[in-house]
This record gives C-alpha cells, sequence and structure tokens, in this order.
C-alpha cells in the first residue's frame, strides 16, 4: 500500500513488547510494553523532539522506527513505503538513508579503529566507492563537523566528549542520509559544548536538509531544537504538538507537571512546581485505563477504566486525556 | 551576621601524575557557609567541584594531596586532624550525599542496616531505640511503609527512592553541613524536583548549611542562596543567585549563560564557548579560561588575575574589573 504525503516517516500502532522470562523452563510470564499501541507521523525536513522520563519508550521507540529493533505490531512507512516487513537484506539499502547517533560517545565508537576508519566504514559498507574518494570524504566530513584533517588518524580515547560526539555525527552522515534519530546525543556533555553540539547539529540540517527525530529527557534542549513535540508516558504518546502550543499552552497533566519541573534560571519569575507524587509505574504492570492516573492530581473515576486515546485539540495539537473529551 | 559555619581558606589539593605531571585541581578556593545556607559551587567537568568536595571531607588519597589551605568547622581548625579524628566527624558533622545512590549504598546491606549503622557509630544508644529513629527518618524523607523499607536492599528501590533513603542516612546524626554532590544528576525532572523539595525542607528543620554540588545552573537559580563559579580549578565568580543570573560579569559565566537553553525564551542560535576546558596538568600560564575567553587581552596570557570585589558581595577573577 502507498500512499502520497509529505511524510518522511510514519509510525502506526506500533506495539514493542519485550517477554519477561521466568521459572525453570524460561517460559514467558508476562511483558514490558515498552511501546504500546503509539501512531506518529514526521514530516521531512522538520525536527520531532520526543521527551518522556526514563522507561517511558522513547528510545526503543526510535529503534523500532529505524527497524533496529523487531516491531511486535503496527507498521513504519518511510517516505511512503511500508517497512515494518522487510527482510535484513531488502533494508540494507535503506540504511542509507536512516541514520541513528547514540548518547554515549564512549560507547558507540570501536575503540581500535581510527576516525577515518569509523567514518569510511558505512562507505565500505554501502557504496562501492574508490579508496581515494572515500579518504576525501571523510576529511570534508569531518571539517563539516568542526573537527581538523589532521585528527583523522588519531583513535576515539584522544577526543574529548563532544570531540567524539562530531565525529559520531559525521559517521552518521557520511552516506548522505535523509532520515536522523538522534537519541539524547548531548546528554553526556558539559552545557558549553552541548551547545556547540546543538548549534552543529542545527547547521547541517539547514544544510543538508536532514529530518531529525530528537529523543531527549531534558526539555530545554529538545525545545531549542525540535519544531514538534511529542511527550511520552509508559509507551504511549500523552501529548503531540507544534511546539509554540506545547509550551505555551500544555494541556495534558503530565505535560504541565514536567514542564513545572525544569528548574528555570529566571530568578524574577518563579512557576509554581507541580510535583508529582511517586515514581513511573513499572511498564510490566502499566495501571488500568490511563497510565498517568496513579500520579495524576486530576485523576477521576473513569480514568481507571477506560484508556483516553489521543484526540485533536485544534492546530496539530492532540492530547490523550480524559480532561478534553 | 552570624559565624560562619563551614570556612575553607585557600585550599589547594593537586595530584601528582605520571611524568612528572601536576594536576592542580583546586588551586587556592575560599569558601564560606552559614548555618541554614545553600551556597552552590557550579562548575562544568574537570573544573575542580567534586574535588573541593571531597578535600573538605579529606577524603583525598594517593596521587592526590591536599597541598595547602584550612578547612574550619565551627570555629575548629579541622585540616590537622588524624584519619581516626576525622572518621567520627564524618557522618556526624558533615554529611554528604552522592550522585549515584545505587554506589553509594552498600548492596549486600538493607537500608535499614545501613541507617542503624550510621546512627549507632555515631549516638550511644540502644538498638531498639536506633530502630526507632531509623524508622522516624525514613517516614521524614518520604517512605510511607517505613517499617517494610527498613527490610528492602537498594536494588528493591526506584532511582529516587535510594536518593532519599541516601539522604535519611546522611541527615540520621543532624549534621551541621550538608554537601550535596550532583545529588539529583542521575534522576529524572519530577523526581528531581521531588528530591530538592526534601532536601530544602530538610535544611529548613535542622538548620543546616548545604554546599551544592551541582552542574545544572537552573537547580542553582532555584534552590542555592549565594553561589560561586569554578572554572580550572578556582573560582571565577561568587555572589548572590540573584545578581549571578541578573548581572553575571566573568566572561565565562556569561558564556555558560548564553549557551543554556531555556523554556523561557526562543534564540535561533545558542552562545556557544568555543574549545574546552583545558585538563588541570595543563592550564595556560596566565587566566586559565584566556583561551576559550571572547574579551582576551594581552595581560590575560600572562597574569593569573585575583578574585576582587567588584561590589559588595559580588567578587569577580577577571582582568577586565582591574
Amino acid at each position: 500500500m502507498t500512499q502520497k504525503t509529505d511524510h518522511i516517516l510514519e509510525a502506526r500502532n506500533i506495539k514493542k513488547y519485550f517477554p519477561i522470562k521466568g521459572g525453570i523452563m524460561k517460559r514467558t510470564v508476562g511483558h514490558i510494553k515498552a511501546v504500546d499501541d503509539l501512531s506518529l507521523s514526521i514530516v521531512k525536513g522538520e525536527t520531532l523532539g520526543i521527551v518522556g522520563e526514563s522507561g517511558s519508550g522513547k528510545s526503543t521507540l526510535g529503534r523500532v522506527i529505524l527497524r533496529l529493533l523487531e516491531p511486535t505490531d503496527g507498521r513504519i512507512y518511510f517516505e511512503n513505503e511500508d517497512i515494518s516487513k522487510l527482510k535484513n537484506r531488502q533494508l540494507r539499502p535503506l540504511r542509507r538513508d536512516m541514520q541513528i547517533v547514540f548518547q554515549d560517545p564512549y560507547a558507540s565508537l570501536n575503540p581500535k579503529m581510527n576516525v577515518q576508519e569509523l567514518i569510511e566504514e558505512p562507505l565500505l559498507v554501502q557504496t562501492s566507492i574508490k579508496k581515494r574518494i572515500r579518504e576525501e570524504k571523510a576529511i570534508s566530513l569531518l571539517e563539516k563537523v568542526g573537527l581538523r584533517a589532521d585528527d583523522r588518524l588519531k583513535y576515539p580515547h584522544e577526543f574529548s566528549g563532544g570531540q567524539r560526539q562530531r565525529i559520531s555525527i559525521a559517521r552518521a552522515l557520511s552516506l548522505n542520509p535523509k532520515f536522523v534519530v538522534c537519541d539524547e546525543p548531548v546528554s553526556s556533555l558539559d552545557v558549553s559544548i552541548q551547545a556547540q553540539v546543538l548549534n552543529l547539529m542545527a547547521d547541517l540540517q539547514e544544510e543538508l536538509n536532514l529530518t531529525y527525530l530528537f529523543i531527549a529527557h531534558d526539555l530545554s534542549v529538545v525545545k531549542h531544537i525540535s519544531d514538534r513535540l511529542a511527550v511520552m508516558y509508559l509507551g504511549r504518546l500523552a501529548e503531540i504538538a507544534p511546539k509554540k502550543n506545547l509550551y505555551e499552552n500544555p494541556l495534558h497533566p503530565y505535560t504541565q507537571a514536567l514542564l513545572s519541573s525544569v528548574p528555570s534560571t529566571d530568578v524574577l519569575n518563579r512557576r509554581q512546581k507541580i510535583i508529582l507524587k511517586g515514581d513511573l509505574p513499572s511498564p510490566a504492570n502499566p495501571p488500568s485505563g490511563c497510565g498517568f492516573r496513579t500520579r495524576c492530581p486530576k485523576a477521576h473515576d473513569r480514568c481507571a477504566v477506560e484508556r483516553p486515546e489521543l484526540m485533536d485539540a485544534g492546530e496539530g495539537h492532540m492530547v490523550a486525556c480524559h480532561l478534553y473529551a | 551576621m552570624s559565624e560562619p559555619l563551614l570556612q575553607v581558606k585557600n585550599l589547594k589539593t593537586y595530584f601528582y601524575l605520571e611524568g612528572k605531571k601536576v594536576a592542580k585541581a583546586v588551586d587556592g578556593v575560599d569558601i564560606h557557609v552559614h548555618p541554614g545556607e545553600t551556597v552552590a559551587l557550579v562548575g562544568e567537568s574537570g573544573s575542580g567541584k567534586s574535588v573541593t568536595s571531597l578535600s573538605i571531607l579529606k577524603l583525598i588519597n594517593k596521587p592526590g594531596k591536599i597541598e595547602d589551605g584550612r578547612i574550619i568547622l565551627n570555629g575548629t581548625d579541622i585540616t590537622p586532624l588524624s584519619e581516626k579524628q576525622m572518621a567520627k566527624i564524618r557522618g556526624k558533622e558533615i554529611s554528604m550525599v552522592f550522585q549515584e545512590p545505587m554506589t553509594a549504598l552498600n548492596p549486600v546491606f538493607t537500608i535499614g542496616n545501613q541507617l542503624k549503622e550510621t546512627i549507632r557509630k555515631h549516638t550511644r544508644v540502644s538498638k531498639a531505640e536506633a530502630e526507632r529513629k531509623a524508622i522516624e527518618l525514613l517516614k521524614l524523607v518520604g517512605f510511607p511503609r517505613a517499617e517494610d523499607t527498613m527490610k528492602e536492599y537498594p536494588h528493591q528501590l526506584s532511582g529516587g527512592m535510594r536518593q532519599r533513603a541516601m539522604i535519611a542516612i546522611a541527615i540520621s546524626c543532624d549534621p551541621k553541613l550538608l554537601i550535596a554532590d550532583e545529588p539529583t544528576t542521575a534522576l529524572d525532572v519530577t523526581i528531581q524536583a521531588q528530591i530538592l523539595e526534601l532536601l530544602n525542607e530538610m535544611k529548613d528543620k535542622l538548620n543546616m548549611g548545604v554546599l551544592l554540588i551541582t552542574h545544572d545552573l537552573g537547580v542553582v537559580a532555584e534552590y542555592a542562596d549565594r553561589v560561586m563559579v569554578m572554572y580550572g580549578g578556582q573560582i571565577v565568580e561568587e555572589t548572590t543567585v540573584k545578581n549571578l543570573f541578573l548581572h553575571p560579569k566573568h566572561p565565562y559565566t556569561q558564556g555558560l549563560l548564553d549557551s543554556l537553553p531555556s523554556l523561557e525564551k526562543e534564540v535561533d542560535r545558542l552562545g556557544a564557548i568555543s574549545g574546552m576546558v583545558p585538563p588541570a596538568y595543563d592550564f595556560p600560564s596566565g587566566c586559565r579560561f584566556s583561551d576559550r575567553c571572547r574579551h582576551v587581552m594581552e595581560k590575560c596570557r600572562t597574569e593569573i588575575p585575583d578574585l576582587k570585589p567588584i561590589q559588595t558581595g559580588h567578587n569577580v577573577r577577571c582582568c577586565l574589573y582591574e
């Protein structure tokens, strides 16, 4: 099935359940519902930010969308082509167009490869470009991400965290992808370095016409880089909206609490904090009805029985909460 | 103003590395904390803020050494104290809450065990009395089923709950000074808000002085009274929280604030600081920020500026203000 839209990627009713094995027979005794019936689409050239706390399923979603993890159910369309059932071999050409930058640049770069080899590796796997051209390409990529051509013979341990993340970005961009999943790319960096990398990512997006799915737990960072934002809670979307709407008029009680919890450097206007009680429930045993009701200051009877569906609140603002039904 | 609870004077902690390299992790730091006051020490990785806190507790091991300086707690100089005497102060007079509660708590003992151990070590109470006090403390820091929690192991608790348990242990002997080293960095933002509120509440209740070590300027803005910005092992700016965020003077502080994305205002580009923090064994010879500074002048390269008041209660270490 194909359809014409300006969506580069569309995910429909994605579910990703991880089995929990127990007993001596290692039988499946339950499931962690990391992503539970979630749909979203990403427009060409935009940055969609995904925020959520640890355990909300945001990283799993990023990996399922790239088919690095098999979805339990649901469909993924990349450039209007259904890729949810493609075999690994069929996926390989698509990998050029879809790349990922991981959180931890200490773990995601092979310590035994030098920078040149790291950046060339995707070209070697995916293309038959000659060695000399590969080298030229690696140098131009290094310069593009703000490193020097002389750095290409160094190894990852010789670089700082920020520089390593630049190498990861150069590596992800080596095949001229259209779509990049950025999974907490700046969370392990200091603020001054974080700003450098965020600026770089914004420049590259403009120059190369990239589409980003930007996953992070830091709401200020996500707000800065994104056009639209999705808030995840227990594997589901709580709210999705253009950035301005989400920050100025958050509808979901969880989004409201989340935004109010971010410590602000505005010493003159103090925000009223909504302090949530308790922790995120276990995704193995989510509450009935609305997943957020156990911590929600506005929960009522209906929330325990009926799961709220995502509904339109106008101007592309969607919210899953019974308060607005 | 009351007598300061903690005074650190000209603290220098150096690490002697291979190849005769000397890392001046902390290089002439002065701190004072009053009872009931939260002083934040803010800086990026490698600025020396954690080494400062460990030095105050004299927890520096080889190849590190406290080279110089005095640490005065409640009018008594604790610098010359022996390891045995320090053990009586740690956990009693000065307590510490660490960043990662999973590594700070002992995984093979129950929460109750670890709480009672601290209480019995520093106060002469019976086992039953310690048990009662431990349960009371757990209730105080927000464990609704404190009696059950006593029997639980750290791995059975969530990150936020473990940090609550850490705080219970830290305040168990009514310390006068609490050092909180990145207490919420490992936590989600909604949990962070819970823990910071709890720390604030405990501070008021026990009239403790708190030295809050963090890299998060938002946390500083919301929870500290005074703030010290650290760079390259030195304090580069020191003032009230309001002053720092409204009138930052040091180019490094200004750069940090510009590089911070914020929920309130919308900017196209973040004002990044170029370059990176130099390693502690290879500081520039003059001002340690000179290599990254926008306003660098000739003399910045040769002389280290002093930390000087530019107005009452606002000290800056920068040649621009000399």
